[in-house]
């Protein structure tokens, strides 16, 4: 479990990275976001995977069995994906009123504060 | 019953913003509510630092949970003086913006997020969770690029894609470094974690780790190969909105790599080598960057560069002396840069244009405004006594202290390129008499009495403190002893979240 969602997370890493350096205002956005499930996952499987052990302690037991699923990691990835899930609303409509301005998707040709004025 | 009361900062800045959503259309309300809620916020402020001052550091944990389980607020010295020039700063950003704003973009809402975004630096400033600080970011550049973008002309919405691309990347790299601190030790708290980062075993993991910190505090700071969102982008947003950036956002960063590198990192030759050679690269380029700058707020942009060089200079020596420089350096750039953009925007309203081929004779018109920006100039470039010149005073002996001969050559050259930048901005704004072909858009003059008191005063209020902390150096020396000994020895950071 933990080897293939390595993989996957190197995978997304290896596409968001790929995609940031388009030239494109839309494969930015989407690198952004491959990058941002990339992260989440790392840190998922920096928490060690349990299987199936809630951490529930049982009504008999005082002390917790040791080996559980960590909620640390899962309360932090939830946190994340919120406030990605903002940023890339609003991203999206950002994306949207410069495409209307500038009528390209080339991340080149946005250079109006720089030609302004020295 | 003191614990609660470090929260002040942060919530009276949501229960501002709450009314100002309430009072949607009403803008008149939304300005009082503003003014009133900075200054009360600066009060509350004040009773805090006096607090931490006299009695050290002192905790609040939420929901009462033990460290190192909670999500807990420390105010410590260090975090307490932030907030307090935050305050500073919003009070005066809050009463320019009442005036130097167009009606429109209060219609859409700028001071509701102003708040936030103030809230969101008061929550960073005092937190003392690692993961709650990310969540602090978060609120900062959310709030950032709405206030970016509002008014949405070409320019203004170019720059905020290259910012939002940019801040959400540095967002990803600390969230990144955050998995793999917990990873390692299992804990978020951040006196916790210096205490666990000791045992670790894989110290190459550390270092990697470290290293993440810095690209993501350093994205947000603007350090050298980094930095080129910011000259593109703050001199889009309107004057008050650039104050407010110029002035406090990139400071955060600052902050951040002062406290992760002290409590959780203890800087290695590595570090600190990679620390130098970024600062003195960051103060040529943004010199250079500014030489031939005619905008004035794209001169001031890269004067921000410039000058978050010589702080991270001050970290990477990470000595005792060093730090004190470097605090010293965060309280007098704070106050300078925030009034920098405020001026910019006060030839703004005198003028219309903020090109300086366009610009002159001001001084003949207005002698009393001009002789309050030259205070104010001379302050940024550092002339005696003024609050530029002791910080200076401080890196130039640590950086011979420590024989770092690049650093000493970097400040010099810097602090001469400021001169002469702000040497040339004088001639050619104050004295040059005005272009023959330029029609002078003056919308000053024609102002109601309470509006131009409301425009200067602001300005007044940051330059009376900037010769306050020139002319009363022993006080901030004396703050930034004890900062630099905290940072230097946790210890009592760790005990006061602890309660040993």
């Amino acid at each position: 479990m933990e080897l293939l969602l390595i993989l996957v997370l190197g995978l997304l890493y290896a596409g968001g990275v790929y995609f940031i350096l388009r030239r494109s205002m839309v494969k930015l956005l989407l690198g952004i976001m491959l990058l941002g499930s990339a992260t989440n996952i790392l840190i998922f499987v920096l928490g060690a995977i349990v299987k199936g052990k809630p951490p529930i302690i049982d009504a008999a037991a005082n002390v917790m069995d040791p080996s559980y699923a960590d909620p640390v990691p899962q309360a932090l990835i939830l946190t994340a994906i919120v406030i990605s899930f903002a940023l890339t609303a609003f991203a999206i409509v950002l994306l949207k009123r410069v495409y209307a301005l500038v009528e390209t998707d080339d991340l080149d040709n946005l250079n109006t504060p720089e030609e302004e004025d020295i | 019953m003191m614990g609660n009361f470090i929260l002040a900062p942060v919530f009276i800045h949501l229960l501002i913003a709450i009314f100002q959503l309430i009072a949607w259309r009403k803008t008149v309300t939304q300005r009082i509510l503003s003014v009133g809620g900075a200054l009360g916020a600066l009060v509350a402020t004040i009773i805090l630092f006096r607090q931490v001052y006299l009695n050290g550091t002192f905790t609040v944990n939420a929901s009462n949970w033990e460290a190192p389980f909670s999500i807990i607020f420390v105010a410590d010295l260090l975090g307490v003086t932030m907030v307090l020039l935050t305050s500073i700063a919003a009070f005066a950003v809050s009463m320019f913006s009442a005036t130097g704003l167009s009606r429109q973009r209060m219609l859409y809402g700028y001071f509701p997020i102003f708040h936030f975004l103030v809230m969101g630096l008061n929550g960073a400033f005092l937190t003392g969770d690692i993961f709650n600080l990310y969540v602090w970011f978060e609120v900062i550049i959310i709030s950032s690029f709405v206030l970016m973008t509002l008014g949405g002309r070409k320019n203004q919405l170019e720059g905020a894609l290259k910012y939002m691309s940019m801040n959400i990347l540095a967002s990803m790299f600390f969230l990144t470094g955050i998995g793999i601190l917990y990873g390692m030790t299992g804990s978020l708290n951040m006196a916790d974690l210096a205490i666990k980062m000791h045992d670790v075993q894989n110290r190459s993991l550390v270092g990697i780790t470290s290293v993440f910190f810095i690209l993501g505090f350093g994205i947000k700071s603007a350090v050298f190969p980094l930095y080129f969102w910011l000259p593109s982008s703050y001199h889009t947003p309107p004057s008050a909105v650039a104050a407010t950036f110029g002035g406090l956002l990139t400071k955060v960063g600052i902050y951040a790599i002062l406290r992760v590198n002290s409590l959780i990192f203890i800087p290695d030759n590595f570090t600190r080598t990679l620390l130098m050679v970024i600062a003195v690269l960051t103060i040529l380029t943004g010199t250079f960057g500014a030489l031939n700058k005619t905008n004035i707020r794209r001169l001031f942009s890269y004067l921000i560069v410039c000058h978050i060089g010589f702080m991270v200079g001050g970290i990477a020596m990470f000595s005792k002396l060093a730090l004190m420089g470097t605090l010293f350096y965060l309280i007098h750039d704070i106050m300078v840069k925030t009034n920098m953009f405020l001026i910019s925007g006060v030839i703004m309203q005198l003028r219309g244009v903020v090109t300086m081929e366009k610009l002159g004779g001001l001084y003949k018109e207005y002698p009393k405004i001009s002789l309050l920006i030259a205070i104010v100039l001379l302050s940024l470039v550092g002339i005696p006594p003024l609050s530029g010149f002791w910080p200076k005073v401080y890196l130039f002996r640590e950086a011979f202290n420590e024989h770092q001969y690049f650093f000493v050559g970097a400040l010099i050259i810097g602090s001469l390129a400021t001169l002469y930048v702000i040497a040339k901005l004088w001639a050619e704004v104050f004295w040059k008499e005005v272009p023959a072909d330029v029609v002078v858009d003056n919308k000053f003059e024609p102002m109601p009495f309470l509006r131009k008191v409301l425009l200067i005063v602001p300005v007044s209020i940051l330059g009376i403190v900037s010769v306050y902390i020139g002319l009363n150096a022993e006080v901030i020396i004396q703050v930034a002893d004890r900062i630099a000994t905290e940072l230097l020895d946790t210890s009592s950071y760790i005990n006061a979240v602890f309660k040993n």
